[in-house]
Order: structure tokens, then sequence, then C-alpha cells
């Protein structure tokens, strides 16, 4: 039995640091190639051992696919193929391609230059690793071999993120990477056809939310940032550079034209510019609306954001500020919190999920003294508030996609394991299908059971689809019968006839002759008419004639007469019938057949005598 | 399979595939040449037009002078243009499943087939072909829209009166089918019908067919497409080039094993050069500026003025023509040149770096920026307010019959200073100047076309290896004006199969196989048994089950176990239906074995007699005979049930069973 194999490297069972191994159909297929940001050892990135002690990557990989931009999707990548060395393709959408890099450089710039740190992946690494990237583009079958295909969906979440279908024969997997089922601002919602694939490797970041609706956090969110702006508070927000932070400037740029506010709105680092002209030279990744005005009003160009710069900080007076990063582990925004956190005034909300050891993380679950670098502690007075902004499907949006894709099997990844536990139960009692949740390392085999496509002869084909009426019957179904030629790759269903031509085989025909004894004074010919009008009374709705040749045939029974030479009145009856003779309908089978015959006819004669 | 021809404009093809169960519609083109016999449509009043004097036939009895106005020696048609349309009697458009858009230019005819027609079916176009092709179907509506036109001349149509009318009406076909454009109404309900697809995307229509479009490298979203099914393969082959312009590169390798391939929209132009007529394009464009007179380039909104303007960029600095304005005037100029930047993914490999830089693809971004190219809905408005001469001005229509091209004609065409240059190779410049003669600006001809040429097409064809090539009867032979340049035709074995307007052509096409599944319950239970080295059969009995043009083949099921049930059941007139037949033989009984064989079955008192084609067995204990011949074994005997039976089975040990 063939089996799929899914071996999450990173993401099993976690979050950050996602790398899934799928083998299908004998090809192995890497999905993503994140980074975790919760840790600053080797524990950062997966674990590439599990393949590399059997050896080279490349030899095991067919090809790499990585989902979107966000450093826990493809942080490890320059890593995985410059360092422990890969070759082969690397797979992601247009808009990945171009934005990926600049992510990656920025990483990098943190973790060498800020944090001094040896043995990383160099600039001119992140420019060769790209070099191995091949676009994808939406809905395109994109043929990596001649068996392994992989196509992409729009999966939401964040500018250019995909869905990925893999597909070998007639086995399939999809994996999800992170999405949203509900459009939001700037982007539109993920979408999938009914694809069915064997299994569906979903993200289960929210597996135990369900989250109220997106216009009410937007109110929230607003009424929050109004509030305080309105007690003379600077209001920190936390974002990655692009996906929420684009989404959260257009809310509130439409709502600071709205209420004509004037605090300023600062945008920190220098991608701000950079970022928004990503948005709109790849405006057909956004949502529907902003797609039809493009040409009126671009969405993406701001008027009451501006760029910030570090010195705004210490400015008197209210304020709000997107800085990055988004958990608060380095960076601008981690300074600016410092220097807001001791001011009860002062907000900071963090519209997205912290992984675990970011200060993020730790102020989310209420911790007020925060040990820094140096020994140093911090008191943490100001406002801390959450607002679920970031885009990822919640359990009610997992289910759906459940519901669109109608998957066979089921795999989570990608969220916490008390959370995926709970959501397991729902799936299966939901849905009756397995689900699987591995850990890291660990393997989940899932046995697919596909079916074989063969040729089936166009005549066969059409005989028995003629055969069948036009509509079909399921109380009556009706048996087909061929021959399959298996020839080196090929299968072919063809008429039992056809097979022998085309083997280039004889027929061999058995035939059988049976002799009946009787006693008839007429000449043969007379003898034989009796025999014929007699069958044609008895048998009732068979086929029977009276061919020149002298002969009489039942079906496809041939009767004839002969007498001996030495006594004309003993006549010799030979019934002769083939091996194959099988009349269908039949109540009868060829033997029975001849004894009724038999019977029939030396009772008619009898009659007779 | 067959193949109805609607068009027979090669470039702005409308061809209807029968195949399989399915009826899919290649390309929509509307045939505009139509509206060289009418006159201009100007946006201001124009005395010069309004003064022509209405015709009448030299002996006075045909007098259509309301309708038919003579303008240096042609007749024209007073009233709002019209357009050849395709066929629509040759088969009941109702009927199709589909229709298959191959670029923007070849989907004009599109509300004419989807709207009052019983159209039920889906448009299937890439999202540039869609976005741009919806841009100059608006620009088209706006152009006839904005001067409507008070009378619609009809009486000229009439076939008796049409006959006696001077050249070339007299011989336009089929004119009483001409019609007037649509509406935005009937634009956007067409248009709503449109399903977007991506390069390479595999796209079931019915089960029964898979339909894919390719990159043809022609324009912003240009596609060819392929039709096939497990075992027949047809490629479509519309607008393509080779040449290296803005949009994705052609994908050849995907059209390969074609059993048919259908081959529309060739160069316009074999003889010109594109490059070269880019270089004068930019030579006279730089002289007349440069001796004080205007350029007016008519031209679509989309397409070669993208490379047009790319060109310019670069020239401007070289040529000193950096305080020279460019206008681009059109109702769509600024969506189309917005939305050219935004197709990333239908760009050519440069442009698509660019964009991961990020900078926008095409340089007019930097030329608008920089206020040398502008961009106005019309002459009216602004425009007249900022216009400067001498300029440059870029606008259509390229047929000079409607659209602000008109009034540059008007007002630009009594002086020798100026020039037009005609870039477009949809018409005629020639018939396109004949409403405004006498003229006395300069006239240059540099028709740009990057499809295919003869040359390049037989390369491809070379290279893919279709078995069949069908195309219009055009490339059969080499053009009138040029009929000794044999290189000007396609030279193929087999010769191609050629069409025109109105063709129904069988397709030699031999269906032999399609793909069944069997399921794997029933796959598992097949025993095969192997009849020569590498090649082995199993006999299937099994259920087929047809659903959604997808056959499946299951177990037979075993009939159920008849329950004992004290009700007195109707017995079961009929068995299950098909018991499984006996199997074919094959081989051959050799007779050493076989007597060995009877010999264990205790038959031992056989008389062996040789005949010309084998051996014929007395078995003089049972009194019967056994003819054991290479291709047939016979067995005849007296009616002993279990006899027969045991030679039976003797017999079928020594042979195949199929």
């Amino acid at each position: 039995m063939p089996e799929i194999k899914v071996t999450p490297l990173g993401a099993g069972q976690d979050v950050g640091r996602s790398c899934i191994l799928v083998s299908i159909g004998g090809k192995n297929i890497m999905l993503d190639c994140g980074m975790h940001m919760g840790y600053n050892d080797d524990r950062r990135f997966p674990d590439f051992s599990y393949v590399t002690q059997n050896g080279r990557l490349t030899d095991f990989l067919d090809c790499v696919i990585i989902s979107h931009f966000h450093l826990d999707h493809c942080g490890a990548l320059p890593y995985m193929s410059e360092m422990v060395g890969y070759d082969g393709p690397i797979y992601m959408t247009h808009p990945t391609k171009a934005i990926c890099p600049i992510l990656l450089e920025d990483f990098r710039k943190i973790t060498v230059d800020k944090k001094g740190e040896t043995n990383f992946f160099t600039s001119q690494m992140i420019k060769d690793c790209m070099k191995k990237v091949v676009p994808l583009n939406l809905h395109q079958t994109v043929q990596v071999d001649d068996e392994l295909e992989i196509k992409a969906y729009y999966a939401g979440h964040v500018l250019g993120a995909a869905m990925v279908q893999i597909k070998v024969g007639s086995e399939s997997v999809v994996y999800t990477g992170d999405y949203n089922m509900t459009p939001d601002r700037h982007l539109g919602a993920a979408w999938i056809d009914k694809c069915r694939p064997d299994i569906l490797i979903s993200e289960s970041t929210y597996a135990t939310t369900i989250r109220d609706s997106k216009r009410c956090r937007e109110r929230d969110f607003l009424k929050k940032v109004h509030e305080s702006i309105e007690r003379g508070g600077k209001v920190l927000i936390p974002v990655f550079a692009l996906g929420r932070a684009q989404e959260l400037c257009i809310l509130l740029e439409t709502f600071w034209e709205r209420m004509n506010l004037k605090a300023p709105i600062y945008f920190s680092t220098g991608l701000t510019e950079k970022a928004n002209h990503y948005y709109k030279l790849f405006i057909t990744w956004t949502n529907q609306k902003i797609r039809k005005t493009f040409v009126q009003r671009n969405m993406f160009e701001f008027k009451h954001i501006k760029a910030f710069d570090r010195s705004y900080a210490d400015n008197p007076g209210p304020m709000v500020v997107f800085a990055t990063p988004g958990m608060l582990h380095a960076g601008q925004s981690l300074q600016i919190f410092k220097k807001w956190a001791g001011n009860e005034k002062n907000m900071v909300i963090m519209p997205g999920y912290c992984v675990q050891g970011t200060i993020g993380h730790k102020i989310l679950n209420g911790q007020r003294k925060l040990e820094m670098e140096g020994r140093a502690t911090l008191d943490v007075k100001l406002q801390v508030e959450y607002m679920s902004f970031s885009a990822h499907a919640d359990a009610k949006g997992i289910m759906q996609l459940i519901r669109m894709a109608e998957p066979r099997n089921m795999l989570l990844v990608h969220g916490e394991a008390a959370k995926m536990e709970f959501l397991k139960g729902k799936i299966e009692q939901e849905f009756s299908i397995d689900c699987y949740m591995p850990a890291n390392g660990e393997t989940a085999m899932v046995t697919t059971n596909p079916s074989v496509p063969v040729d089936m002869s166009l005549n066969l084909l059409k005989r028995e689809m003629a055969l069948g009426g036009p509509l079909p019957d399921p109380k009556k179904p009706r048996t087909m019968h061929g021959t399959l030629i298996m020839k080196e790759n090929s299968l072919k269903l063809v008429s039992s006839e056809q097979a022998l031509k085309e083997l280039g085989l004889n027929e061999h025909q058995l035939r059988f002759t049976c002799r009946v004894q009787l006693q008839d004074p007429h000449s043969d010919p007379d003898t034989l008419h009796r025999v014929y009008t007699h069958l044609k009374s008895v048998l009732k709705g068979y086929t029977i004639q009276h061919l020149p040749d002298g002969t009489v045939m039942v079906e496809s029974i041939v009767i004839k007469v002969s007498s001996s030479a030495e006594d004309v009145n003993a006549k010799v009856l030979l019934l002769s019938w083939s091996y194959q003779v099988q009349q269908s309908p039949v109540i009868f089978s060829s033997e029975p057949f001849n004894q009724f015959l038999f019977s029939s006819s030396r009772k008619g004669f009898r009659h007779t005598r | 399979m067959k193949l109805y021809c609607l068009s027979g404009h090669p470039t702005l093809p409308c061809n209807v595939l029968k195949f399989k169960s399915t009826t899919i519609m290649l390309d929509c083109g509307l045939d505009t040449t139509s509206v060289l016999n009418f006159l201009p449509l100007p946006l201001v009043h124009s005395p010069r037009l309004s003064k022509l004097t209405g015709w009448t036939s030299k002996d006075g009895t045909v007098n259509l002078e309301k309708e038919l106005k003579e303008c240096a020696g042609r007749v024209f048609v007073d009233s709002q243009p019209e357009f050849c349309l395709p066929e629509r009697e040759l088969l009941d458009l109702s009927t199709i499943d589909v229709i298959l858009i191959s670029n923007y230019h070849c989907m004009m005819a599109l509300p004419y087939i989807t709207e009052h027609t019983g159209f039920t079916g889906t448009v299937y176009a890439t999202e540039p072909t869609l976005q741009i092709g919806r841009l100059l179907m608006e620009e088209l509506v706006n152009f006839m829209e904005r001067v409507p036109k008070a009378q619609s001349a009809t009486c000229w149509k009439n076939k008796d009166l049409q006959r006696v009318l001077p050249g070339p009406l007299k011989e336009a076909v089929d004119v009483w089918t001409w019609k007037r454009c649509y509406s935005m109404h009937e634009v956007n309900s067409a248009l709503s019908k449109v399903q977007l697809v991506g390069y390479s995307q595999k796209v079931e229509l019915f089960g029964a067919v898979q339909v894919s479009p390719l990159s043809s490298g022609y324009s912003l979203g240009s596609s060819n497409w392929i039709i096939q099914s497990h075992h027949e393969k047809v490629s479509y082959v519309s607008g393509s080039s080779l040449l290296t312009t803005h949009p994705q590169p052609m994908d050849q390798s995907s059209l390969k094993n074609s059993d048919v391939l259908i081959l529309t929209g060739l160069t316009q132009m074999p003889t010109a050069n594109p490059d070269g007529m880019l270089g004068e394009f930019c030579s006279n464009l730089a002289m007349t500026i440069r001796a004080g007179g205007n350029v007016l380039v008519p031209c679509y909104s989309s397409g070669v003025i993208y490379d047009l303007l790319e060109c310019l960029y670069q020239f401007i600095e070289s040529a000193n023509l950096g305080t020279t304005p460019f206008y681009f005037i059109s109702p769509v100029a600024n969506s189309s040149l917005e939305f050219s930047q935004i197709f990333a993914e239908w760009l050519c490999h440069n442009k698509q770096t660019k964009v991961y830089l990020p900078e926008p693809p095409f340089p007019h971004a930097e030329l608008i920026q920089t206020n040398k190219l502008k961009h106005y809905p019309s002459i009216h408005g602004d425009f007249s307010s900022e216009f400067r001469q001498p300029c440059v001005v870029f606008t259509g229509h390229p047929s000079l019959r409607f659209g602000d091209v008109v009034h540059f004609m008007e007002l630009w065409g009594k002086s020798s200073l100026n020039t037009v240059i005609f870039t477009e190779p949809d018409f005629s410049y020639l018939d396109a100047l004949a409403p405004y003669q006498p003229l006395a600006m300069k006239c240059v001809y540099c028709p740009i076309d990057t499809r295919l040429n003869f040359h390049q097409v037989s390369k491809l064809l070379k290279e893919v290896q279709p078995l069949h090539v069908v195309c219009p009867e055009q490339y059969t032979q080499p053009p009138l004006s040029q009929s000794h340049r044999s290189d000007l035709m396609l030279e193929l074995t087999p010769p191609p199969m050629p069409y025109r307007r109105c063709s129904v052509l069988n397709l030699p096409f031999r269906r032999r196989y399609e793909r069944v599944y069997i399921l794997p319950e029933l796959a598992n239970s097949l025993t095969p048994n192997e009849v020569k080295p590498g090649v082995s059969v199993a006999t299937v009995s099994a259920v087929l089950h047809s659903k959604d043009n997808k056959h499946t083949l299951q177990s037979v099921p075993k009939p159920p176990p008849v329950a004992p049930s004290k009700k007195r059941k109707r017995v079961v007139e009929e068995p299950p239906v098909g018991l499984a037949p006996k199997p074919l033989l094959s081989g051959a009984v050799p007779l050493e074995s076989f007597l060995v064989t009877l010999q264990k079955h205790g038959i031992t008192e056989v008389k062996v007699e040789e005949t010309p084609d084998g051996h014929i067995l007395h078995l003089q204990a049972e009194d019967t005979l056994i003819q054991l011949e290479d291709d047939g074994t016979h067995i005849v005997c007296d009616n002993n049930e279990p006899l027969r039976t045991t030679l039976r089975d003797l017999v079928l040990r020594f042979l195949q069973k199929l």
C-alpha cells in the first residue's frame, strides 16, 4: 500500500521555524524553512541533520516550497541552502520572492551586526540562495519533474502568501502555510477548490479561538488608540514591516481622516516606503476593493502617516508609532518600549501572536517586571493591550477550509500541543477523518489507496455504455468483461478479441459436437425442417434460424442432420457449439440447454412417431 | 471532432471546436476593418465633412445621397461605424460551453456572442487579458457614444443597391449582418462571465477535457491554449511572439505532441522587421519635431504603445527632445498606464527583476513623474488648456474613423510640417487616410507587428511536430501582392488544412482509448499472468460506473445472501445479468503431452490419425473423436456430459485464457 509520510522538523506542536518534510509517491518535498523567534541558539533553525545524517539535502529533496515571507517560514532558507547545502529548486510566489530577501537581510543585520554573532549566513549567501528560487503564480500547475506537480492557491494572511497542493499521480497533499479565511482591509480570504487531498496540513495558531467579528476588533482598536491620544498618551504598536502594518495603517489613516485628528502617526524604519511600494506593484494580490479602485486612489499612499525618527520618541504630546519588530524581541520597537514603559498614560498594543521567550509574550502574560540585559529590571507601567489582528484562521476558519477542500486526512502543525489536541478532537468528531499532530522529528504515516488509471479501448467502453442504457441503474449493475494488458508502463483494457490481436496471438477454437441418434423416415432436409418447426414451437423467445446451407441455428448452436449410409432412417443429429457459447441473458448455460434440446427433440419425434 | 470557422480574418479568429462532448469557442475576434467604409466621427463639428456631396449612381437611378458621401473619389457610409461580426448562423451559439480567449485583441466580439444568443457558458481568460480587454472595449464604447449619430444608414445594404455601388463597398461581404457597437452594459454583462486563469493552470471541463493556457509572448497575459484529454491533444496557437518585448516569453515546449495544431494570428507584416520599424519611427518623429511640426501616432491604448514609450524613454535625451511634450489621449489612458505596472507575474524576466527592487516595471512611470508624458481622457477639459505645440500625440482609434485621432487629423492634416506615423498593422494606412484626402501632412508607415513570421513559425512547427496543422487559407498561399514570395506561406508535409469563413472541418482524429480508473479493491483482486516476456494479461470482470465523464471500474458486488424468509418471494426471473463469459483461448494443444494426460485419466485406447492440419484422436472405448489442430480443437461425442466436461478441462490445461 502506498504511504504518504509527513515529518515536521519545525512547527510540530509548536509555533516557529516551520519546516515540514513530506514524502509522497517517492518524492521528498520540504515545506517552508523558517526560524524560531524564541531561541538564539541552535534551536532557532530546524534540525536538518534529520536528513543530512543519511546524505546530502540536494540528493534527498526534490524541491523546497516557501509559503510566505514571514521569517518563521523562510528565515532558515539561506542557512539551509548555502550552509547546509541544497542546490535544487525553491518555489515561492512573486511577492514572496521580492520581499523575502529584504527581511532575511534585516534579520541577518540584527543578528550579526547588533548582536555580534558569527557563523551566520552572509548577504552574499542570501543572494545566492535567491538565485535558486523559481517564482510561482497562483493556480499555475508547475511540473517540478515528470511526476511531481505543485499548484499555489491564495492564502490571504500576508501579501503573496500561498497554500500549495503537491500532487504525484493521484495522491496529493495540501499545505496551507499561514492563512486567513476572512478578508481584511487589504487582503482577500484564502480559497481552495474541492481538491480532496489525501492529507491537508494546516496551521493551527488559533486552534481554540473563535474570534468575534473583525469590525468589533477594529472598533475596539480605534477606541483604545483614540482614548490614549485624548489623554495625551503615546501609543506603540509593534508590527512586522509588511502585513498587519499595512492593514492597521489603512485603518488608522481612514479613522484620522474621518475624525480629523491631528496627533502624528509614525512608521519606523526605512522599510515603510519600500514596503508600500510592494503593495502598489503587487496590487493584484490585495483584496477586491483595493484592486478595483487603485487607478483612482491607491490605498497604499498614506497622507497622515510619516516616517519615524529615533529622536521623535522623546517629543512631548501624543503620538502613534508603528515600530518593528512585532514581538518586542529586538530593534526599534524594543527601544521605544523601554522608553515609554514607565508612564501609565502610554499604551502598547500587541496586534499579533507572540512567541514564547519574547518580551511581547511576557508582558501579554501579565509580567510587570522585566529582566533586561545587564541585570537591569524594567518596570512596566504602561497599558498593555492585545488585539488579535494577525491574520490566521481561527477554529471556525480551519473547519471552513476542511469543508472546502474535503481532505481524507488532516494534519496539524504551527500551533500549541494542547490547543491542537482540542481541535483534533473536534475535527475527528465533525468530519470523521483521522487527524494527526506529529511533534518535531516524529513521522505521521498515512496509507493511501489510489485507483489505478488504465486506458480502456473506446470500442469496449462505448459498447458497455450503450448496453448500460442512457442512465445508470444502481439496482442493476452491469458487469463488463475485458482483458487488461500490462506492458512496460502501460495498462490497457481491451476486449478479449482485441487483446489477442494486439498480442499477436492466434485464437484457439474449442468446439464441441454432440451426436444424437434418431429414427426418422423423412429425407435429411425434411428431418431438419421438422426439427426446426418443432424447436420454434417449443423454444419461445429464442432466435432460431433455418439457414440455406442446410443448418438450423438456435442462438449460436448449430444443428445439422445426416443419415448413415446403411440405414436411411437412422439419422444423426449433430449439435455443435463453441466453448464460449453463452446467450445473454440466458436462463441456461450451454450444457443444460443441450439437455433440454435433446429431450424436447426426442419428445417431439416420439409425438410424430 | 469538428472545427467550425466563424471568422475569415486570420488575426482576429473565431473558431468553434467540438471535442469529445464539449463545444469550445476559440477566441472571439471582431473584424473592425469594416469601419473603413464609414465616414470619420468628428468630435467637434467639421465643416469639411458636412459639406461632402451625397452619392447618386451615374445614371441617376439610384439615389443614396443621404447615406453615402463622396470624398476624394471614394464613397463612404455616413452613419455610426459598424463591425463585421463572427458568423452566427453556422451553429447554435447557445450550445457553446466555454470560450477561450487568447489575448485582449481577440475578445472584442465577446458581447455579441455572450449576450442575446442564449449563451450560458463560461469565458476563460488571464487577468491582464480581462482587464486590458475591458479597457479596450470601454474605450470603443466611449468613442462611439460621445458622438452619437442621429441617423443610421441601412438602405445601402439592400442587395440590389449594394450591387451597383462603387468599390470597395460593392465587394463588402455580409453587410446586412454588420452591427453597431455594443453598450457598456453589454460589456459588463459579457465580462462578468469571465473566469480568470493563470498560465499552465489546468482547467477541467465537465471531466471530459482539460484546457490550459500557455504564455504566447505577444502581449500582457496573451496565451495559446492546449485542449486535451488523456489521449488526444489539440494546440491552439493564436497571436504569439518570439521577440523580446515586455511580455513573458512564449512557452513553446508545451505545444509538443499535438495531434492537431490550429495556427492563427501570424504577423500581418511579414516583410517588415519590427526593430527596423521602431528605428524608423524614432527618426521620423525626431525629424518632424526638429522641423517644428507635430507628430500624430494613431494607436491602441495598450500593447505596442508600452514598447514605443519605452523606446522613446531611451531616445528622448539622445535626440534632444527633452522639452517636447508627449501626450497620450484616451478615455482609458490613465488606467492602461497604471494597469501595465501591476502585472509583474506576466512580464518578461527583466521587468520582473525591477519589480523585486521594488521599481515600476515600465519606464513610462518615470516619464509621467518628470512630466514628459502627460495623459488625458480626451481633448476636452484640461488638455485644451495645457496643450503645447510642437508635440507628439498618441491616440486612437488606429482606423482614423473615431476617437480623438479624428480631431488631430482635421487639425494637422493641412500642414506639411506635421507627420502621422502609423504603427498598428491592423489597417491599411491608405484606406485609413482616404476620407482625409487631400492631405498636406506627411504620412509614415511603420507597422510594428511582433507576431510570428513564416520563418519563425516553420521553425516552431519543426520543433513541436504536430501531426496536423489547421490554418486560415491566407497562410497557404503567398500574399496577392507578392505572389512570387513562396517564403511568405506555410509549406508543410502533410500540407496544412486550410479554412475560411464558414468552413466546417472534420479534424483527422481517431480516438481509440479513454482513461478509466480501476478502484483499489478490484485492482488487488486481479491475477495477472505473463503471456510473453514483459507482457502480462489479466481478465477483468467489473462494474463500470460513468459519472461526470469519469469512468471507474468496481468489483462486481456479491449477490446478497437470500435471507431465509417465510414470505414467499416472487421467483427471480432474471438471474444476475451477465455471467462471466468464457475466456477466449489461445495457443495449441501438443499431441504427445495431451496423450499422456489422457492416459493419466484412464483413457488409453487412442488411435491417432494424421491429417493435413493436425491429428484426429479416436477414443475407441468412448466412441469419441478429438480433432487437434494448431488453431482449434473439436470434440465430437455422444450425449455424454461428464465425459465432455472431462475432455474439455483436459484440453483447457494446455491453452492460454484471455
